[in-house]
């Protein structure tokens, strides 16, 4: 009986790695993606200047609600694919999207905001990317959950797809409102 | 024309060394700065991802290198300053990842696959080796009476 098991031994081993390959290559998985490393930490502070001119968009000011932050540019293609999503999640939704335009142009930003729609609750102006940078944001879009408190629950790397809003944004949302 | 190889050879040279680094970027202090070429040699670039920041020309990867420095102009230690970094950026940032249970796997697998193989062969040699050398169990009666009748016939 002993022997047999230690026959057995080799086929688990095989089965448990050819498992682990099959979980690592399925085609869903993108080994891209890589996990943020401020998941349910705090937000970094920030405090930007309006795109609009009017006030600041800071970190303590979107405290209280859940929110979704969307770090975009002026120069970025695949910021434009994910636009009409976030247009359709801030009316149809009701959604309270605040933007980040990093490193734009304050002029170029309002520009593409008149020609394609604004989306944002309010906009902040993040010229140097420093904010970009204390929320690890290594390309654009990015976008990012925040709780009432202040905590990051989720990232979105890349422009969101309908699938990945209606799947995963969607039901975070609800369930962080809910709690 | 020798005068051409010359300059070939010794732009060829040149072009060894040049590395994303730009002149702006550089502090002024060759100590520190030289500090900030080594750890950024352990950092990676998250857009190209196998390429260090320093070897990198992404414009993130020009980010982190400033950013590198000005924590290291403020007084961060080598260690502060990869910490900053790492807190922003998670441990993926670090090219040679760090040792702590989570990465056990990763740092002690392939030993531990080596020795279990190694185990195993062992045991394999030995049993084999012991069924060479084993003695076989003595004759039993009956069969040395038969090998006995056996060897008187083809004795007789």
């Amino acid at each position: 009986m002993m022997r047999r098991a230690l026959f057995l031994l080799p086929v688990a081993l095989f089965l448990a790695l050819a498992g682990y390959f099959a979980l690592a290559l399925r085609p869903d998985r993108d080994p891209q993606a890589l996990p943020s490393a401020l998941i349910d930490k705090p937000a970094p502070a920030f405090t930007l200047a309006s795109l609009d001119g009017g006030g600041n968009l800071s970190s303590d000011g979107l405290k209280g609600q859940v929110v979704v932050v969307n770090f975009f540019a002026s120069w970025c293609v695949p910021c434009r694919i994910e636009h009409p999503l976030l247009m359709r999640l801030a009316t149809q939704e009701r959604v309270p999207i605040y933007g980040i335009a990093y490193k734009d142009k304050p002029e170029d930003s309002r520009r593409i905001l008149a020609q394609l729609g604004d989306p944002y609750r309010g906009t902040g102006v993040d010229r140097d990317g420093g904010t970009g940078f204390d929320f690890g944001v290594y390309g654009v879009p990015e976008t990012y959950v925040i709780d009432r408190s202040g905590h990051i629950r989720q990232r979105f790397v890349g422009p969101l797809t309908a699938e990945v809003v209606e799947k995963e944004l969607l039901p975070l949302l609800k369930q962080l409102n809910r709690s | 024309m020798r005068r051409a190889l010359a300059t070939l050879l010794v732009l060829l040279a040149l072009a060894g060394a040049a590395l994303a680094v730009t002149p702006s970027e550089r502090l002024a202090d060759p100590a520190l700065e030289a500090r900030a070429r080594e750890i950024s040699k352990g950092l990676r670039c998250l857009v190209c991802q196998n390429e260090s920041i320093d070897d990198s020309n992404a414009d993130l990867a020009h980010d982190v290198r400033v950013k590198l420095r000005e924590r290291l102009l403020a007084g961060d230690s080598d260690a502060q300053a990869v910490q900053f970094i790492v807190d922003r950026y998670g441990d993926f940032v670090l090219l040679q990842p760090p040792m702590r249970p989570a990465t056990y796997v990763l740092w002690f697998g392939p030993g531990a696959v080596l020795l279990l193989a190694a185990g195993g062969m062992a045991i394999a040699f030995r049993r084999r080796h012991a069924t060479d050398d084993a003695v076989p169990p003595p004759l039993s009666d009956a069969e040395r009476e038969r090998l006995d009748r056996l060897m008187r016939e083809t004795e007789g």
